[in-house]
């Protein structure tokens, strides 16, 4: 649940999504759930001449299986924060595991 | 999501849902992972997905639409889809144009494949078009 935590701290953030199948969409974070679906409001394609298909849609659902990155802007992540908090999870679960 | 549901929906079901609710009878493009974009009005869903009244080129009818089919759905913004200069073209030609495409895809991928496994990189497969 850690990345749904991260990904909620980048609401209203200008991110860039690239999706399995290489098509990269620029838009602003809208919402996030626990399968790291996301929702993306004015968008625009970054190819826009090869997915023309995309030219008339405002906002996007983006199923979260199909994304491949999500590239966000440095100055919105701390990353000492983030560094942190992956180790906490990662000792809670290794020690949930020994219990 | 499979298998018995507990007789309460857990809250995290409400942030899907929330999502999708906002979505629901309006026009979208729903773009599948076999590389078929349905334009129509979802109409309803649950954890998986359903559109309704969808065409593309060929008047589709009803669609239901497993999940994990979908890579994205757009919302439609009507005052901008009449400007989008598409030429409308027979069903025969797009399917031709859209043979050609696939083809050339197809190559440009197993290359881009070849050359990731030849650094060490694992392959992704040939899922998603």
């Amino acid at each position: 649940m850690l990345f749904f935590s991260f990904f909620k701290t980048l609401v209203d953030h200008e991110v860039t999504i690239e999706l399995k199948n290489d098509l990269l969409i620029r838009g602003t974070l809208k919402s996030v759930d626990q399968f790291l679906n996301i929702k993306l409001d004015e968008i625009h394609v970054v190819d826009e001449a090869r997915y023309p298909h995309l030219s008339a849609v405002k906002s996007v659902f983006i199923r979260g299986s199909v994304v491949r990155y999500v590239h966000l802007p440095a100055n919105a992540v701390d990353t000492a924060l983030l560094e942190d908090a992956t180790r906490r999870e990662a000792s809670n679960a290794a020690a949930a595991r020994t219990r | 999501m499979e298998g018995a549901e507990p007789p309460t929906l857990p809250p995290q079901m409400f942030t899907t849902s929330a999502q999708l609710l906002d979505l629901t009878d309006k026009k979208l493009l729903v773009a599948l992972r076999d590389g078929r974009k349905l334009i129509g009005v979802l109409r309803s869903w649950d954890q998986r997905l359903y559109v309704n009244d969808s065409y593309c080129d060929i008047p589709r009818g009803v669609f239901i639409v497993r999940g994990e089919n979908v890579l994205l759905l757009g919302e439609i913004d009507l005052d901008r889809e009449d400007d989008i200069p598409f030429r409308q073209a027979s069903v025969e030609e797009v399917f031709a144009g859209q043979r050609q495409a696939d083809a050339e895809k197809k190559h440009r991928d197993k290359v881009h494949r070849k050359k990731l496994r030849a650094l060490g990189f694992e392959d992704e497969g040939e899922v998603l078009v």
